[in-house]
């Protein structure tokens, strides 16, 4: 018997300790990433990096402007189309799908939520460059936005079901239709959730490379506009990293730290916006 | 069925405090299926004008999926379905528009279930969806005057319905449900996660309530459908079982099962 307690205590604490070991792991990785973007980044990180454009190879200094806004343009576009649609798809499965159509949808989601990347940039420029004769912003917002979709539907959808089924029906015996309900008690109720989704949707296409490649293209000056080959952060940081010159890889280093910084950013003012309001008691 | 049945005593006839009341809502051979399996089996139900009428009976009898039918809330369960009809002020229900028909058949949940909004918010929401075009602060001070809880919650309108105690949020529910004025008030349970105290508040609100509206209340204590109500359906098994004034089902039941219920024999 008390072999057995003995037996049952060493386990319990091999399991502890073997579960918190693995969490340390999963952090450490994130902070040794972070330390050495911003070890090798944060001094080539200054004013004329984020306002000039990029100097000819060889020369040095230059920044990278262009690409900061570039990004901003292609997520933006990317964002316009794929909130809105992954969001109502969201509503719909939550909401009102029936069980085949709804299961049909979900998984096909899933399955493009797995579709390698680079697969959906060849996709966009298929069907938007092929046709426009152009590599343009609007392309790479395309193709971003596709990848953004089934992250927002998938992740709105689980923040709707979790609201209570008592919430609905509260507002269903008021008189209430079902779009009225859903509109003005179930996603308020849930809109710190499905925002919070958003933004980490956003925040992962928004370093997304190879979908680029192939769409936005590069532009070594400002953009002329979304029909036009437009510079990207991650485009950027690929080529510059790739290149074989000593200050282009200091370059790609600062953008690296650029883009998550501006990552940072959205997320912690997201963030700071939504702790406001009454959220849902359980 | 066997039972008394749910002919209600009409204007000639005297049965104790029933008297005179008008049928307001009544049920002919309902029927209600989840899926395959039918949860209620031919009720006949007539329910008095401006009376308070309590259905009880042990848990899963029924009395809850009935109370749903009235005002078509069950419909929000998947794969469902009606059979019969039910006749508020002798219109088929099913027929008429579902949202007008909520307006007039209002509800109050087993859980008191504020929305995550402000007191006013959630009085108003009823008037805000009927597109109410009236002074929004009049309807929702007279709401929680009606539901004996203005004088609590004057002072904090504007916080959050969850920032009040769970009775309270209750009453503030009664005062959503009481906003639109309906004319039937369904309760299902509404007293289950209260106190006594809180408990108290609530059937001293429906004996007020019941000069301007119909009033059905589910309930799982005895003691409650004896202190509140006019008149006692007891379900078991899907079935109505027996349906008559309060005193004659807690005092002479004329079915067994009534009196085993009510005795505490099971259930």
């Amino acid at each position: 018997m008390t072999l057995r307690n003995r037996w049952r205590k060493i386990l319990s604490y091999l399991m502890l300790g073997l579960t918190g070991v693995c969490a340390v792991v999963a952090v450490v990785m994130l902070f040794l990433i972070l330390g050495y973007l911003v070890f090798n980044g944060w001094r080539s990180v200054d004013w004329d990096f984020v306002t000039k454009l990029p100097k000819p190879p060889g020369e040095v200094g230059g920044g990278m402007g262009n690409a900061i806004v570039g990004s901003l343009q292609i997520v933006l576009l990317a964002a316009l189309i794929g909130l809105p649609v992954g969001f109502l798809a969201g509503v719909y499965l939550a909401e009102y799908g029936g069980h085949t159509f709804a299961f049909l949808v979900r998984y096909m989601a899933d399955l493009l939520n797995g579709i390698p990347s680079i697969v959906i940039g060849i996709f966009a420029w298929t069907v938007v460059v092929v046709p426009l004769h152009h590599f343009s912003a609007l392309a790479g917002g395309m193709a971003l936005a596709v990848m953004l979709i089934p992250i927002t539907a998938r992740s709105t959808e689980q923040f709707l079901v979790s609201v209570p089924q008592t919430l609905r029906e509260g507002a269903l015996a008021l008189g209430a239709s079902q779009w009225k309900a859903i509109a003005t008690v179930v996603v308020p109720a849930a809109y710190r959730g499905i925002a919070t989704g958003m933004i980490l949707g956003v925040a992962r296409i928004a370093g997304e490379t190879a979908p680029l490649l192939f769409t936005s293209l590069n532009n070594q000056f400002w953009s002329a506009g979304f029909s036009q080959p437009t510079a990207s952060l991650p485009v950027m940081i690929f080529t510059y990293a790739t290149s074989p010159y000593q200050d282009w890889h200091r370059q790609a280093w600062a953008a690296g730290m650029v883009l998550l910084t501006l990552v940072l950013i959205a997320n912690v003012a997201a963030r700071l916006i939504l702790s406001r309001g009454i959220s849902v008691q359980r | 069925m066997t039972m008394s049945t749910a002919n209600l005593p009409s204007a000639n006839s005297a049965a104790g405090k029933t008297g005179e009341a008008l049928c307001k809502l009544k049920t002919v051979n309902l029927n209600f299926y989840y899926g395959a399996y039918q949860a209620l089996h031919g009720i006949n139900l007539a329910i008095p004008c401006n009376r308070i009428t309590a259905l009880i009976g042990p848990s899963g009898c029924g009395k809850s999926t009935f109370l749903r039918t009235l005002n078509r809330i069950s419909e929000t369960i998947r794969n469902t379905r009606v059979e019969g009809e039910v006749l508020l002020d002798d219109e088929n229900v099913l027929e008429v528009d579902v949202t007008a028909l909520r307006r007039r058949v209002g509800m109050v949940f087993q859980k008191s279930n504020p929305f995550p909004k402000s007191i006013f918010d959630n009085v108003a929401y009823g008037l805000k969806v009927n597109g109410f075009s009236g002074s929004l602060q009049e309807a929702v001070e007279r709401s929680l005057q009606r539901a004996a809880l203005w004088e609590e919650v004057k002072d904090k309108l504007h916080k959050s319905a969850y920032a009040i105690s769970g009775g309270q949020q209750q009453r503030l529910c009664i005062a959503r449900a009481l906003a639109v004025d309906p004319e039937v008030l369904l309760l299902d349970e509404p007293c289950s996660a209260l106190d006594p105290i809180a408990t108290a508040k609530i059937e001293d609100l429906l004996f007020t309530l019941k000069d301007q509206c119909t009033i059905v209340i589910v309930t799982h204590n005895m003691q409650q459908a004896a202190r509140v109500a006019d008149r006692t359906g007891f379900f078991l098994l899907g079935k109505l079982i027996e349906y008559n004034t309060t005193e004659i089902i807690f005092k002479t039941p004329a079915r067994q099962e009534t009196e085993d219920y009510i005795t505490g024999r099971f259930g």
